[in-house]
This record gives C-alpha cells, sequence and structure tokens, in this order.
C-alpha cells in the first residue's frame, strides 16, 4: 500500500510463500512496501534467516531492532572491509573495489572518518545554516504554480547538490555532475540502469577522479580551507592517499551527503500527502518540524540494509553465523519492529520518542552527516510551511530500483496558482 | 536518593533526585532535563548522551568502557572530562554530581 502500511493481500503473500521469505528475487528490485510484510513475518517466525541462494549469493537477514544495533556495534565481528565484500548486499567487484572508509575496520576507518567529521560539526553547521536557508528559499521561490512539475528534480536534487558543492566547494554551475556521479556510483550496472557496463561505469567514475584530482591539486597547494577537499589534501591521515582511496571517499560523501537526504526529503512530501492528517497537524503546529524530521528517516529509511562479513564463527541467536558469512542488517525491517517502536507502520510526526530509528547506524560507522541531514530537511520544511499552504502530489513516484537505496526518480507535485 | 544537577551549555542547572540503579542518561530523559538526545536508547551505540563530568567527580564515576571509549573518539568536543551518561550508574555515592552538557550532541 502506498501509505507505507503494510496491506493485507501483501501479507497474506508473505505469509504463504516458502521459498522466498527474506529473498530479493531481483538485484535491481527496489524494497518496495510489499517487502515489509516478508520481513514482519520474518521477525516473527525467523528473525536471523539465512538465505542459501539469491542472486547475491547466500546471506543471512537481520531482522529485529535490538539484533540489528548488536551486530551493527560489534565491529570486532562483523567486518565493513571492502576486500571482504563491503557494506552492500551486492558484493563489491574486484576491478570497481573502491577503497572509503565506511567501508574499512578500525584503525584506518577512525583516522580517516576524523579528517571528513568537521566538515559536519555543529560549528560548521551553524555557519552553513544561514547558506542553505537562502538557497532553500530561492529553490522553492522559482518554482512554478498552477502545473505539475517533478519535485524530486526541482527541490530535492536541488537542494542537495548545492549543498554537496558547497562542502567541497565544487564549481557551483557544474554541480549536476556531482548528482550524476552519485547516481553512477550507487548504481549497478544493466540495461535500462544509469550506466549499462562496469566499463561504463568505471569510465564514468574516472571522469569524477579527473575533475576532483584538479581540485585536490589547487587546494593542497592553498592554506587549509574549510571545504573537504582540502580537509582531505590536508588532513594527515588522508593526504597521502592512493587516488583509489581518494576517489572512494569522494564517491562515499557524494552519496552520502546527497543521495540519502535527497530521498528523505522527496520521503517527507510524499508521507505527508499520504497521511493529510499528519500534514494538518505539521501546519498547525511548525514546532514539530524537527520532530516530522526524524519521524519521516526512519519511515523512509533511505538506505534500506548495511552489509558485514563476520571475521570468525558467532553464535548468535540460537544460529551459527560461519567466518566469512555475508550478514545483512535490514535497517528498514528494525524500523518497522513493533517490539521497539509502536505502530511502526503509521507515519506519526509527534511520537514520544522519534529520535529511536535506525536509519543513521549504530556503532562506529553511525552516519557522519546525520544532523547536516536533519538540517537540511528542517530547513527546507520551515520555509515550505511559511509559502505553500497546499502542495498536491498527483501521481505515484517511480523508485529507485535497488535494494540498498530506497528512494524515489520522481514525484509529480502541483502548487496551486 | 542521590541528587545530581545537570548543567546545560548556556549554564542553566537542572537538579533532580535519581533512584540508585538509573542511568544518568535515564536520569535525563525522565525528568525532561533538555540536551540528551539518547538516540540508541542505552546501548553505547550512538553518543549522543555525551556529558562533561565535574573534574572534582571523575574519580567516583568509574572509567570509560572499550565501547564507550570508541564511540567516544567519534563525538564533537571531547574532553578528558567526556563521558556517554548511559554508561554511568547511580549509586548513593553520587549523590551532588555534577554534569555538564556540550553545546550540541553529535
Amino acid at each position: 500500500m502506498a501509505d507505507g502500511s503494510v496491506h493485507q493481500s501483501a501479507r497474506d503473500r508473505a505469509y504463504s510463500s516458502t521459498d522466498r521469505v527474506g529473498r530479493c528475487r531481483d538485484q535491481r528490485t527496489s524494497v518496495r512496501t510489499t517487502a515489509l510484510a516478508y520481513f514482519e513475518r520474518l521477525r516473527a517466525e525467523d528473525p536471523v534467516h539465512y538465505c542459501a541462494n539469491s542472486v547475491f549469493g547466500p546471506y543471512w537477514s537481520i531482522t529485529r531492532y535490538n539484533d540489528i544495533m548488536a551486530v551493527d556495534i560489534n565491529h570486532q565481528v562483523f567486518s565493513s572491509e571492502a576486500a571482504l565484500g563491503g557494506i552492500a548486499i551486492l558484493d563489491q567487484g574486484a576491478d570497481l573495489r573502491l577503497p572509503m572508509f565506511i567501508a574499512m575496520d578500525p584503525p584506518k576507518h577512525d583516522q580517516q572518518r576524523k579528517v571528513v567529521s568537521p566538515a559536519v560539526s555543529p560549528a560548521n553547521l551553524e555557519r552553513l545554516e544561514p547558506l542553505i536557508r537562502e538557497r532553500a528559499c530561492a529553490i522553492l521561490d522559482a518554482l512554478p504554480r498552477g502545473e505539475t512539475f517533478d519535485w524530486v528534480d526541482r527541490v530535492s536534487i536541488e537542494l542537495t547538490t548545492q549543498m554537496l558543492a558547497t562542502l567541497f566547494d565544487f564549481p557551483f554551475e557544474q554541480r549536476r555532475k556531482l548528482t550524476w556521479w552519485s547516481d553512477v556510483g550507487s548504481c549497478i550496472p544493466g540495461p535500462g540502469q544509469v550506466v549499462e557496463t562496469e566499463e561504463q561505469k568505471l569510465a564514468e567514475l574516472m571522469e569524477c577522479l579527473v575533475a576532483f584530482t584538479e581540485l585536490w591539486n589547487q587546494r593542497v597547494n592553498a592554506p587549509p580551507t574549510g571545504d573537504l577537499i582540502s580537509m582531505l589534501a590536508h588532513g594527515e591521515a588522508t593526504r597521502n592517499m592512493s587516488p583509489e582511496e581518494y576517489l572512494g571517499n569522494l564517491i562515499l560523501l557524494i552519496v552520502g551527503g546527497n543521495d540519502t537526504t535527497r530521498n528523505s526529503i522527496s520521503g517527507s512530501l510524499y508521507a505527508l500527502s499520504k497521511n493529510p492528517d499528519q500534514f494538518a497537524k505539521l501546519r498547525a503546529n511548525p514546532e514539530l518540524i524537527p520532530s516530522m524530521v526524524s519521524e519521516t528517516i526512519r519511515w523512509q529509511t533511505p538506505l534500506a540494509h548495511m552489509r558485514r562479513t563476520a571475521l570468525e564463527d558467532i553464535e548468535f541467536q540460537g544460529k551459527t553465523i560461519r567466518k566469512g558469512d555475508k550478514v545483512v542488517m535490514w535497517y528498514v525491517s528494525g524500523n518497522r519492529d513493533d517490539a521497539v517502536i509502536d505502530n511502526p507502520n503509521a507515519f506519526i510526526i509527534d511520537r514520544e520518542r522519534p529520535r529511536t530509528h535506525m536509519s543513521f547506524g549504530y556503532g562506529i560507522h553511525r552516519c557522519v552527516g546525520n544532523r547536516l541531514a536533519e538540517m537540511q530537511l528542517r530547513v527546507i520544511w520551515e520555509e515550505i510551511l511559511k509559502r505553500f499552504p497546499v502542495i498536491e502530489v498527483m501521481g505515484e513516484p517511480d523508485r529507485v530500483p535497488s535494494p540498498f537505496v530506497k528512494g524515489y526518480l520522481n514525484l509529480p507535485v502541483r502548487i496551486p496558482a | 536518593m542521590p541528587v545530581i544537577t545537570y548543567v546545560q551549555h548556556d549554564g542553566a542547572e537542572h537538579r533532580v533526585t535519581l533512584p540508585v540503579g538509573v542511568s544518568l542518561m535515564q536520569g535525563a530523559i525522565s525528568n525532561n532535563v533538555p540536551g540528551i538526545d539518547a538516540d540508541c536508547g542505552g546501548a553505547c551505540a550512538c553518543a549522543t548522551c555525551h556529558v562533561y563530568v565535574d573534574p572534582a567527580w571523575m574519580g567516583r564515576v568509574g572509567e570509560r568502557g572499550a565501547m564507550e571509549a570508541s564511540m567516544l573518539d567519534f563525538a564533537e568536543g571531547v574532553r578528558e572530562t567526556s563521558r556517554l551518561a548511559c554508561q554511568i550508574k547511580i549509586a548513593d555515592e553520587h549523590d551532588g554530581l555534577i554534569v555538564r552538557l556540550p553545546e550540541a550532541q553529535h
């Protein structure tokens, strides 16, 4: 069902199925609301589930909130290392294995993460907020009235891409290249996809590397500034990175700083339009915006999962996970676990503890940019509520065809004239 | 029961009486002391209950655990007196404890 609740027919299918439980049938299938019924059944009947055959090979599904947290914080046993397969259900191909700190274990992860984290520190965010607001206002003021347009393109992509260009101090007029590289970086090549082959993907990413190497050379020869490229070029743990490592960390920051916030901005409008009582509540109480933002990030779960690889045999909730096994933490399932979250399929903007969600992950890999994401969502909604008493969603969005990124390709909306 | 003082970044003080056995984080949440987010609910998994223990009290709150240390390693504005409030369990000897809150949880 479109509003994110679990429809009875989906539940019937999920509970009658014997062979498809926990299995993604296609690597380009998005995690749709129909999948939520399968996760509901897994949480109830086999919360730590082994899938022996899939297009991704064999893997474990961890589906309960507290179990996911236990795996996430046990980085000693559950590794993020790229060479073991990395952080997504689809193993990273050897030729496209980009080293990035999210796909590293300590101590290297810790050193590299610390180089970039000052970019999203509270002090830097405070400095950035007026600029984000100014840009949000310009984007909203330029929207057409009385005609249908694509919210994803005109608002979600535009705001997050402008932000990313600012963080990198990337040439502003070329900022859509960042969107493109983000799409390429997170895409699984195939017919009809953003790129069709691995070779194409590699070629596009090389172009990204060339452009950013130019920026690196500019920044490394200048005094340190607050932008991310300058931080990497001058940071002790990163200034001697290999080109592959530089590219890997760029793609991480581009995808992490773009895709997820983009899809949460789209998701917030979509969820509010499907729940008009909540939209009315928000309009009547704009002070609920921060709480609505957290609820959206839970409800949307912009990254459906993270993956780990077991470094040793471990007994976990009555199952034996073997060394080398692929372990998938389904955040999208944990965020709907009624053992931890009341009425989890409902979108309720004034929940008692809206920050109780796992969309940012837990432990040492917890999202470094979470406060920046929340701030962008808060600012855009503060400005939306000042301007538009009505935004109509005109049709169903197309979804990103990925089991990893949970998002929207488009969202047709209309603002009355 | 021990009386604990939480001092906000702006200097505002919240003095609360806590039962022995609850965590310093739970004590803040259940008494609506602002400035502690506690996103993970006390699992030492997020570092959003970061506090600075008054230096005079450092000897009585124990040491950071291993996981706590690695979470604090990524927190903002960490000092020697930094702790995660979810990892300090209130005991009788904590009567009078003073902790200060950072500008923001991160």
